[in-house]
């Protein structure tokens, strides 16, 4: 396994951007150092199946982490448990040091695309202003502050034009960013993302890269499942390897390595007799 | 001429008087429910569900006779234990829910059926299956406008909440949206209109009040606000236009209901400008 140690080297939690970075409304001490985000030893098992096991990782904000491993690896469950939705069996999963019991503002999950269904009646907009939901409960109406929020994020990711279209009326990078602009709105520090490069063409890929490397920039911290193996090192700047249990974590340069990803693969080229052990395509 | 004095002498009548009203209301009650049903894609189960009251209807009056209460009572009991009794099974055995409940509520509607023709209320088996809005009690009139301001009282007060669970469970869980609760809730807020609906249209009948309406303004509009009042008034207003419509022609009410509903979710379904047939900007 490759350590997990890390240079400081930017995009900290808040102390370089004033405006619009990832504290925002956040208040004071969140600006003046970096969020961690610790799991050790994680079990879970999901539908009596051992779906998790080992999982043994530490990162902060600042940071973008591609999460890959061949099918059933376990991907979407461990994002669903760092969201709270599944609960692990053992295992700790500190966030700025406190154990993450129950759903939090601070963390975001982004489903994959093909889970939504694109056709209920719902505006960019209202999406959008979900995020607002842990804030205002059932039925405390949008302020002026929580409309603010909602521009921004909607500016942010330019949707602004877009934002009393009917989702399905969007495109996929579109349909993508409304998303991110929900978990903007949720002022959310951690974007959990299930496959987000998945079914877009090529310039909607680009310019989701770009938008990674501007959230990390200002202090998010990205994880999103990635199968994709030639893009992964532009995208993102670290790599958690999983087959169930975790093979590799570390920078991009320390884990993507030719032994750490047959590693995860090789059974999976072994039984499905295909030679693309290296660039295994998955859907 | 004749028309509106026929419909005037009918008007004059407490029992159509009586049965008009309860249209409206079961009528608006089920068209706003079933904006929940339309989003949450339940209309199969709810077609399970209307089936599996009667039984429990049959049961409850083999046992305590036949009362509005005791009607009431049986048809919770019946709903809950093919509901729950689904889930049971197929958490024990390697069937899926849907197989669970396509079993328990056939047999649990043959029963009610056997029960109900030894009882030898013939007459009110068919009531039970096709409903009696005309021969409504006052005290069944208020029964109706009991459930029917509950569950729209409680659907409004929900509506944030439900609409985010509806969308998608996960990003509401992930929200703090308490997910387990609201899906009870929904669960006992369908049970409550569908039982008040029975009354109106029938087991037999009652999924398509329940579905029906929010199914047609579905295709008219983007706008979940605009589903569930707009499915409100759908129910509402086409009962009552049923409720006329039936009287000169001698149709039976509960039938000319869901007929209504139905052709104007046909015509929804040509015309919508957004999502018709012939709409330009119809996906595929």
């Amino acid at each position: 396994m490759v350590s997990s140690s890390h240079v400081h080297d930017h995009g900290t939690c808040g102390h370089t951007h004033a405006e619009g970075h990832v504290c925002w409304g956040g208040g004071g001490d969140a600006s003046t150092h970096h969020h961690k985000l610790e799991v050790s030893k994680l079990r879970v098992t999901y539908h009596e199946v051992l779906a998790l096991d080992g999982i043994d990782f530490s990162t902060e904000c600042g940071r973008s982490i591609a999460l890959i491993g061949p099918n059933g690896a376990g991907k979407s469950t461990l994002l669903k448990s760092l969201a709270g939705l599944i609960r692990a069996d053992s295992g700790n999963i500190l966030w700025r040091g406190k154990p993450l019991t129950r759903s939090s503002h601070e963390i975001a999950y982004l489903p994959q695309r093909g889970d939504i269904d694109w056709n209920f009646p719902i505006t960019v907009r209202g999406l959008v202003e979900m995020g607002r939901y842990p804030n205002l409960g059932w039925w405390r109406s949008l302020s002026r502050h929580d409309n603010d929020i909602v521009e921004r994020a909607l500016t942010a990711m330019h949707l602004h034009d877009l934002q009393d279209r009917q989702i399905s009326a969007l495109s996929g990078g579109q349909q993508q960013r409304t998303f991110i602009a929900r978990a903007l709105a949720q002022e959310a520090h951690v974007l959990l993302l299930d496959e987000p490069f998945t079914g877009l063409d090529k310039p909607a890929q680009e310019s989701l890269a770009k938008l990674f490397h501007e959230l990390t920039h200002e202090g998010r911290l990205l994880i999103a499942s990635h199968h994709d193996l030639q893009t992964a090192p532009t995208i993102f700047d670290e790599l958690l390897l999983i087959k169930r249990h975790q093979i590799a974590f570390g920078t991009m340069k320390e884990a993507f390595s030719k032994e750490n990803i047959a590693r995860a693969y090789e059974d999976v080229s072994a039984q499905s007799a295909s030679s693309h052990a290296h660039h295994p395509t998955e859907h | 001429m004749i028309l509106a004095t026929t419909l005037s002498d009918c008007l004059a009548e407490p029992i159509a008087q009586r049965a008009l009203l309860a249209c409206l209301m079961i009528g608006f009650a089920n068209g706003f429910v079933s904006a929940f049903v339309v989003l949450q894609k339940s209309a199969l189960k709810i077609g399970t569900l209307s089936h599996a009251l009667l039984p429990g209807i049959a049961l409850a009056v083999l046992v305590a006779g036949l009362t509005q209460w005791s009607a009431l009572a049986g048809a919770v009991f019946a709903a809950l234990m093919v509901g729950l009794g689904s889930l049971f099974l197929s958490r024990t055995s390697r069937l899926d829910q849907d197989t669970a409940m396509g079993i328990l509520y056939t047999t649990a509607f043959a029963g009610g059926l056997l029960i109900l023709t030894k009882l030898d209320i013939r007459q009110q088996l068919d009531e039970w299956l096709f409903g009696s809005i005309v021969g409504m009690a006052d005290s069944d009139l208020w029964i109706a406008f009991g459930i029917s301001a509950v569950a729209v009282l409680a659907l409004i007060a929900l509506q944030r909440p439900l609409l985010i669970y509806l969308f998608e469970p996960n990003i509401a869980a992930s929200l703090g949206v308490p997910v387990r609760l609201l899906s009870y809730a929904l669960f006992g807020i369908t049970i409550l209109v569908l039982i008040s609906s029975l009354q109106a249209v029938g087991c037999i009948l009652s999924v398509g009040l329940m579905v029906a309406p929010a199914a047609t303004v579905y295709l008219l509009t983007n706008n979940a606000r605009t589903l569930f009042w707009g499915g409100g008034i759908i129910g509402g207003l086409g009962s009552v236009a049923a409720f006329f419509l039936s009287y000169p022609l001698g149709w039976s009410v509960s039938a000319t209901i869901i007929v209504v509903l139905g052709g104007l979710f046909v015509l929804a379904y040509i015309f919508s400008p957004r999502y018709g047939l012939f709409s330009s900007r119809k996906r595929v």
